[in-house]
């Protein structure tokens, strides 16, 4: 850390989340660099959601329901497992989970990036519209459903109906997939998309470790994107 | 919404606690369900007797009660409830007198060591009445509830138990148990209120009945039971965790050696004694978790 870094000490068996959460609130864009260290998170909802300033929030623990929702700008690294909606509608920055994360993971969130340690369940990555998330488990069923923008890297397997009804967004997988939603195939992964994991590789702190030829890619046939009227009785 | 714990002791030293454990795991769960609350506790047992747990209106003598019913009977009262123990042989007996003469007195559960309470009210307040926290036992499982398909009543609350020393708790709804509780009645199993989660119970009964182990029961349900479910069920020697094939309703478990834990949220484990150290993980849809002791 820099020279003008402040550290600042929460304890939530002593204070509330919503203290937290509202001094965080209060940081404008230009405060100086700080880093936040949570203790005791015990599972609680929504810590440091909402954030929009540069800081770094440091949570010693597992966390509850949208951990790092709608974040901007900062960075939060959580030493422990999250519960359902990690990093929910995040727009910029990181959020990164040293164990498992519950379900909806990243869910619509519009950009930064995503880290999860373990495995992510059910719905990674749904209605995605342009984070970065890197699993370096295996994810649950209906990921990327509906997923719009951005990329999911798994280094384990997905789940049944991945991508399904995916518009956009880029899914690389290197373990087994149980099925493809509607509307999701395999592609070819060419040198931009190597390229692509490759950076994805130096997100997660792994690059030089893994191959990425070993993952398979996977996005939208673009069927689905209009009504065609040759479907009509289907609706 | 409601939430479900459950805690199934591996280290015999922790028995004395697990009324403490589990009243505490209850607590943490009033977010997701203050109307009502219940738990079932696995405790001591004496061999050839039975323990009927019995509910009745605020104020009922239940020692009056007892007289009556006479015989071999031993009674433990707590508010509206009341353990009453009873030689094997005589269940059926004090089961028929209590019905006949006793019709403000229900029978909510009968076993070697289940014992089954349930109240409207914050769980806070109904694990107080019932005095959880110094209850001692081997197992446990209990439900905060936010009623959606049925009246907030003390029937509406869970656990259900629909057969000796087997209950259950349920977070969701169930969308063929009408037509499952027709299948039931043909069967032969008692399904006494509306409640779609003691169709669940008394689904699992007729398995276990017909021959299943709890864990294969609850592979059948997979195919019988439509709709949104996480069950926590226990017997006599078993604790089972099932989630529907969609994950709709949320769970987390945390196993050590001395113990199986589960709760709706993390937060309902996070007060558990090395939990730290605990392998905690999601289990996954239409996957069946069973512990049995019998086995082990």
């Amino acid at each position: 850390m820099n020279a003008g870094t402040q550290t600042h000490a929460v304890d939530l068996a002593r204070s509330s989340v919503r203290e937290l959460n509202a001094t965080l609130h209060a940081l404008k864009e230009g405060s100086n660099a700080s880093l936040w260290r949570v203790a005791n998170p015990g599972g609680l909802h929504a810590i440091a959601a909402g954030l929009d300033a540069p800081v770094t929030v440091e949570v010693d623990g597992p966390v509850g329901y949208y951990c790092g929702g709608m974040n901007k700008q900062a960075t939060i690294l959580i030493r422990g497992s999250a519960g359902v909606g990690v990093a929910e509608n995040m727009m910029s920055g990181l959020v990164q989970v040293e164990g498992d994360a519950s379900q909806a993971a990243g869910a619509t969130a519009h950009g930064g990036a995503l880290i999860i340690g373990g495995n992510a369940a059910a719905r990674c990555g749904i209605s995605m519209k342009g984070i970065d998330i890197v699993v370096k488990g295996s994810v649950g069923h209906m990921s990327a459903f509906m997923a719009q923008a951005g990329t999911l890297t798994v280094f384990g397997d997905a789940g049944e109906a991945l991508g399904d009804s995916i518009y956009e967004a880029r899914l690389y997988v290197r373990g087994s997939v149980t099925s493809l939603g509607a509307d999701c195939i395999e592609k070819e992964m060419r040198d931009e998309h190597k390229a692509q994991l490759f950076e994805r590789f130096k997100l997660a702190g792994v690059d030089g470790e893994i191959d990425p030829s070993e993952f398979k890619r996977y996005g939208s046939a673009r069927q689905l994107y209009h009504f065609h009227v040759d479907n009509a009785s289907a609706y | 919404m409601c939430g479900i714990v459950g805690l199934f002791l591996k280290d015999k030293s922790l028995e004395p606690k697990l009324g403490e454990m589990l009243s505490q795991m209850l607590e943490v769960m009033t977010d997701r369900g203050p109307d009502s609350a219940g738990f079932a506790v696995y405790g001591a047992s004496e061999p050839g007797r039975v323990k009927l747990t019995l509910r009745a209106p605020e104020g009922y003598d239940f020692a009056a009660l007892k007289e009556t019913l006479g015989g071999d009977a031993q009674l433990t009262e707590r508010e509206t409830h009341a353990v009453l123990s009873v030689p094997e042989a005589s269940v059926d007996g004090v089961k028929a007198k209590i019905a006949a003469i006793a019709p403000e007195v229900t029978v909510v559960g009968a076993g070697a060591s289940m014992e089954l309470y349930k109240e409207v009210g914050l769980p806070r307040d109904v694990a107080g009445r019932f005095k959880l926290a110094q209850m001692s036992g081997s197992h446990g499982i209990g439900h905060t509830r936010m009623a959606t398909e049925s009246a907030v009543t003390t029937n509406g609350a869970h656990p259900f138990s629909t057969g000796d020393d087997q209950c259950l708790v349920h977070n969701g709804s169930l969308s063929n148990h009408r037509g499952v509780r027709r299948e039931l009645e043909r069967q032969g199993v008692t399904v006494k209120t509306d409640n779609d989660s003691e169709v669940a119970a008394g689904y699992l009964t007729w398995r276990m009945r017909e021959g299943r182990s709890l864990g294969e029961a609850l592979e059948d349900s997979l195919d019988d039971l439509d709709g949104f479910y996480t069950f926590v069920v226990g017997t006599e020697t078993g604790f089972g965790v099932l989630r529907d094939p969609i994950a709709c309703k949320p769970a987390v478990m945390a196993e050590t050696d001395e113990y199986v834990a589960f709760g709706s949220e993390y937060r309902a484990l996070a007060g558990l004694p090395g939990i730290e150290n605990a392998r905690v993980w999601e289990p996954e849809p239409a996957k069946v978790y069973f512990w049995d002791r019998a086995a082990a």
